[in-house]
């Protein structure tokens, strides 16, 4: 879409030759800035494929040949990351799942209903966007242990539902796409009220749920603070935990090539899929930054 | 919307419709508030294994926190690893937004570019912090590298040094966000409409002047939401510094913040104190949420 | 010791469905001698009263695998299905293996312990394991068997070192936890270094030069000025809190001994003079020195560091070429060493009670240990046939038997001043003084942050 609006008046000349000179150091920039992006996945990957006793002997440039040999130690480990893999994904997806159909359906409640409290209600949902969850986790913990639910992933689920920003953005998003006139029209077909929020409203809102789906799952993806705290066994917990215990380092038995393979375990798989969804998800960005 | 009496049936669904996220916001937002704040007027904490408490001791809890002196120090350090990190990330941010929506430079491959920038947005912090741990270490990569090409003669320390510790927590979260808010600046910059820019040229404005007269101004309401947004996400800055420093957040605690020191007492399970020290987490988001409330309701922006 | 076997006939005919097929029981019966008679009766009455084991899986907390991979090896029958299960005849054994730094293993261990009535059956802990720095902390509630409540006996244990059992009896008196190892520990040198700085790799002349701390700092010196590094300060940490005069926590209240302030100065005076690191233990610069390359003196460690950090199974490792030698230090001390408790609410055991007996009392096993994986194990008998002949003899220490130092020392080990709180306190010591050692804080600033990190830790507690 930028690149529209940049053809159209790109057309004219430029004035001067400091345009070029300006062009120079703009590349210039960006290559570092790229180069100090990409540096640290680089050096993550050549350290993967290296043995302890190659990285004990200090930096290399190219990759060596160990790169099996540690995801095979590594997944006949003690730490069980596969099952850290699986976990993360069932949660990441099922909170993505949650947090963008309800969210969606809150949000229509706000935008196609007139009803008393209409206006506080989407006020105070704003107000409490701004809350972090980690004011509350005290009285969570608490909660779900009372609910039989400590140690158990339904506690960073099921929460999901209500999530304030999710709702945010998809309210922006109907604001500027979804026409009354189009429930109107679909009441006048007869289409029960539930019927009509998940065939027509819910397809229409395909491209925002899919831009705070990626989001979501990011994010409960990347989390850490909550499910440290909530998860307690092994093989229950999700990836970000089992990174955090390489701090506590004899586990690996001080194998470094280990180590920098578990943490491209974590990494490359996301940037796969980034690479694969960059469209969507930079383009979802700019599409939350102009209405959010 | 003309005939009343018909809208009126149906906006029964509009209740219907909010019931889910009102349901678990009770249980799984309202109520743990209510109960964390109820904790913070209890002793409640574990001895080996014996509980003590819960007993009550009205405002012990909050005097601890007070007389301590603990809070400000980790505020400021939060505060000061934010803005290290805010700063270049903002200036950066705009620098590229300007460049990459800057119709006369017509930049080539702006979505290789786009797509970098905004991939270390996606990484586990906890991944990220670990990654530098390990690069940064005193036998790792970055000191191996630094003394092959000659710049240390011995291997520098970077986790034993204040600056450094707090440079590496904002060079991560610089470079976690710069991306993101590029592309929220870009989409600002591209809002803005053309002519002005047409008619600033014509008037023989250069590409500085019309920077700072034009696109910056307009850019204000966007910069202040993300300055506020990236506030509110300072403040709960956990995932980076946590792991990096194993917890410590040394030299010194220089580098703990606010919610590795409530992460702290959580994880020893003293939930009186943990309680206190939520209420005034949640006091002082809750002064920034309201600013940032009355910011995006008043400027009619959002 | 015949009791023992007398008990394991009678435990291995009582389970013997359990236990069909799974060697265990036979070689018990093989080894017992035919004139087993006098308390015969006494102890299968004990045995006897323990109900018969419903239990489907075996729960295991612990915080590494150096237990399971003990398990694997020398536990008849055991067969390993992954990292974390396992499979004793008809039963899994599933290990709860979490990391103990940052109380993370105690507070996860508290948990199941709390939760133990309420467990289901197959989550109930069976067994769990503890470490002396806080050991007391279980053995003094109801959440850790009686060994006696298992049915065994004083006489089965006679042959354990005292202190062993110290550790792990309860304010009542009742032994609470049994170990296969002994730990008393010693120094580990880098003999290619002594013989550049000293000029011999001779285990009785490099005790000669560090036989005190004067002489210690003297040797850091000269170590430092051929280029190596001692050690981190860290390393000598527990050789100095060994030898305190008296508890980290007197009536509720943190005190700073002063063997304690006298390893912050010495340590600081080495660190300043480069002859000492301050890398935490277990990190990845600390570990440099297991290779050449990382051109370090030595480590303090026991016997079980020889095996499990040593890196023994990598040629290019100072340990694969049988590069270090042991002496006994500046000080005699003891470091770690697992002890096995029981949980109350097993549904294991006569299982449990057997692991326990095999583990850390068969004389068979514990040799075998002690030659496979390089343990000092917890049995005067055996260290002391160890010593005597050249089956003691480590390759990775270049042939040198180290027993006689290390039975000796475990003879020697005193823990009158152990209290629960020992691994809070010196966690938080250690890193609070590095502030101090890296000259990011005064003494005083680093101590200061000491007794609040400990307080914050453990509110029960004072430090002013």
């Amino acid at each position: 879409m930028d690149m529209a609006a940049n053809t159209t008046i790109a057309g004219k000349q430029d004035t001067g030759a400091s345009v070029h000179a300006r062009r120079v150091v703009s590349y210039v920039v960006l290559i570092l800035i790229s180069f100090l992006c990409l540096f640290w996945f680089y050096v993550l990957f050549i350290n993967a494929t290296r043995s302890n006793s190659e990285l004990s002997l200090g930096f290399s440039a190219v990759p060596s040949t160990h790169f099996v040999e540690n995801w095979t130690n590594l997944k006949n480990g003690t730490l069980p990351i596969l099952n850290g893999l699986i976990n993360s994904l069932v949660i990441a997806f099922l909170t993505a799942g949650l947090a963008t159909y309800f969210s969606a359906m809150t949000a229509y409640a706000i935008h196609a209903y007139d009803f008393k409290g209409k206006k506080f209600m989407f006020t105070f949902i704003l107000m409490i966007m701004m809350i972090p969850t980690q004011v509350t986790v005290l009285g969570f913990l608490q909660l779900i242990g009372k609910m039989g639910l400590d140690n158990n992933p339904t506690a960073l689920i099921v929460p999901a539902i209500a999530s304030p920003a999710v709702f945010f953005y998809m309210k922006q998003y109907m604001d500027s796409t979804l026409p009354l006139s189009l429930v109107e029209a679909a009441r006048i077909d007869g289409s029960g009220e539930f019927r009509t929020f998940n065939q027509i409203v819910v397809p229409l809102m395909k491209p925002a749920i899919a831009v705070q789906a990626i989001f979501s799952f990011v994010n409960s993806w990347n989390n850490y603070f909550t499910p440290a705290l909530v998860l307690h066994d092994d093989t229950k917990k999700t990836l970000p935990i089992l990174i955090a215990q390489l701090r506590s380092a004899d586990w690996l038995k001080f194998d470094m090539g280990q180590v920098y393979m578990m943490i491209a375990f974590s990494i490359f798989p996301v940037i796969i899929v980034y690479l694969i969804l960059s469209k969507h998800i930079v383009g979802g960005v700019t599409l939350g930054g102009v209405k959010g | 919307m003309n005939k009343k009496s018909k809208v009126v049936s149906y906006n029964k669904w509009g209740y219907i419709f909010l019931i889910p996220f009102t349901v678990i916001f009770l249980i799984f937002q309202l109520v743990p508030l209510a109960t964390t704040i109820y904790n913070s007027f209890f002793e409640n904490y574990r001895s080996g294994l014996t509980q003590i408490g819960p007993n009550f001791v009205g405002l012990q809890n909050y005097g601890t926190i007070i007389t301590n002196g603990d809070l400000p120090t980790y505020f400021y350090n939060t505060m000061v690893m934010w803005l290290m990190g805010f700063i270049p990330q903002i200036l950066l941010s705009l620098l590229l937004g300007a460049w990459f929506t800057d119709p006369s430079l017509r930049l080539k491959c702006q979505t290789f570019f786009k797509t970098v920038i905004y991939l270390p947005n996606l990484i586990m912090a906890s991944a990220f912090a670990m990654l530098f741990f390990t690069l940064f270490s005193d036998s790792g990569p970055i000191n191996s590298m630094l003394m092959q090409i000659g710049v240390f003669k011995e291997a520098y320390q970077f986790m034993s040094h204040v600056w450094t510790v707090r440079t590496l927590v904002a060079t991560m979260n610089c470079l976690m966000w710069f991306g993101n808010t590029t592309i929220l600046l870009m989409a600002g910059m591209l809002g803005i409409d053309p002519s002005l820019f047409e008619a600033a040229q014509v008037d023989g404005a250069t590409s500085t002047q019309i920077f700072y007269k034009i696109t910056l101004p307009l850019l204000r309401p966007i910069l202040i939401f993300v300055m506020i947004t990236s506030l509110i996400g300072g403040l709960q800055m956990f995932d980076v510094p946590q792991i990096l420093t194993n917890g410590t957040g040394d030299p010194m605690r220089s580098s703990m913040t606010l919610i590795m020191y409530l992460n702290k007492h959580l994880f020893s399970k003293n939930y009186g104190l943990a309680g206190a020290l939520s209420v005034f987490l949640f006091v002082i988001t809750g002064i920034l949420s309201l600013i940032v409330f009355k910011f995006t309701n008043s400027d009619k922006v959002k | 010791m015949k009791k023992r076997i007398v008990s394991l006939l009678v435990l291995a005919t009582m389970t013997a469905t359990m236990f069909a097929g799974c060697g265990g029981s036979d070689s018990a019966t093989t080894e017992a001698p035919a004139d087993s008679a006098a308390t015969e009766t006494a102890d299968a009455e004990v045995a006897a009263e323990l109900p018969a084991d419903t239990g489907k899986v075996l729960n295991i907390q612990c915080w590494n695998d150096e237990f399971q991979s003990r398990l694997k090896s020398h536990y008849p029958g055991y067969e390993e299905v992954d990292a974390t299960h396992g499979k004793i005849g008809d039963v899994e054994v599933v290990w709860t293996i979490t990391p103990s730094t940052d109380n993370a293993y105690q507070n996860n261990l508290d948990e199941a312990l709390l939760a133990q009535e309420s467990a289901a059956a197959d989550d109930k802990v069976d067994l769990f394991l503890v470490e002396a720095d806080y050991a007391l902390k279980y053995v003094d509630t109801d959440y850790a068997m009686a060994l006696s409540d298992l049915g065994i006996t004083d006489a089965d244990l006679a042959d354990q070192y005292k202190y062993t059992q110290s550790i792990v009896t309860d304010s009542n008196g009742k032994l609470k936890g049994s170990s296969w190892q002994a730990c008393s520990a010693g120094l580990i040198y880098n003999r290619e270094a002594a013989k550049e700085v000293l000029g011999t790799d001779d285990p009785d002349e490099v005790q000669a030069a560090v036989a005190d701390w004067g002489k210690y700092n003297e040797t850091a010196a000269k170590v430092a000025e051929a280029g190596y590094t001692m050690c981190s300060a860290y390393d000598t940490f527990r050789v100095y809190s060994n030898n305190v005069s008296g508890k980290w926590v007197q009536d509720n209240k943190v005190v700073i001994d002063k063997n304690i302030d006298k390893w912050i100065d010495d340590s600081k005076e080495l660190v300043d003079a480069k002859a000492e690191d301050t890398d935490d233990l277990w990190g990845d610069d600390w570990a440099k020195g297991k290779n050449p390359e990382g051109k370090v003196f030595c480590y303090f460690g026991p016997a079980w560091f020889f095996n499990f950090c040593l890196n023994a199974d990598d040629p290019a490792s100072i340990a694969g070429q049988g590069g270090w030698g042991y002496c006994v230090g500046p000080q005699s001390y003891y470091w770690g060493g697992t002890w096995i408790c029981a949980a109350t609410g097993t549904d294991n055991a006569n299982l449990v009670k057997d692991i326990i007996l095999k583990m850390t009392t068969d004389k068979g096993i514990l040799k075998d240990i002690a030659q496979q994986d390089a343990d000092c194990v917890n049995s005067k008998t055996v260290l002391a046939e160890l010593a005597a002949d050249d089956s003691g003899n480590l390759d990775l220490l270049g042939g040198q038997n180290p027993y006689k130092q290390l039975a000796e020392g475990a003879e020697k080990v005193d823990l009158s001043n152990i209290s629960a709180y020992d691994q809070g306190c010196n966690e938080e010591l250690q890193k609070a003084i590095k502030n101090y050692f890296q000259g990011n804080a005064t003494k005083e600033e680093a101590l200061d942050m000491f007794k609040k990190a400990v307080v914050e830790k453990y509110p029960e507690l004072t430090a002013e």
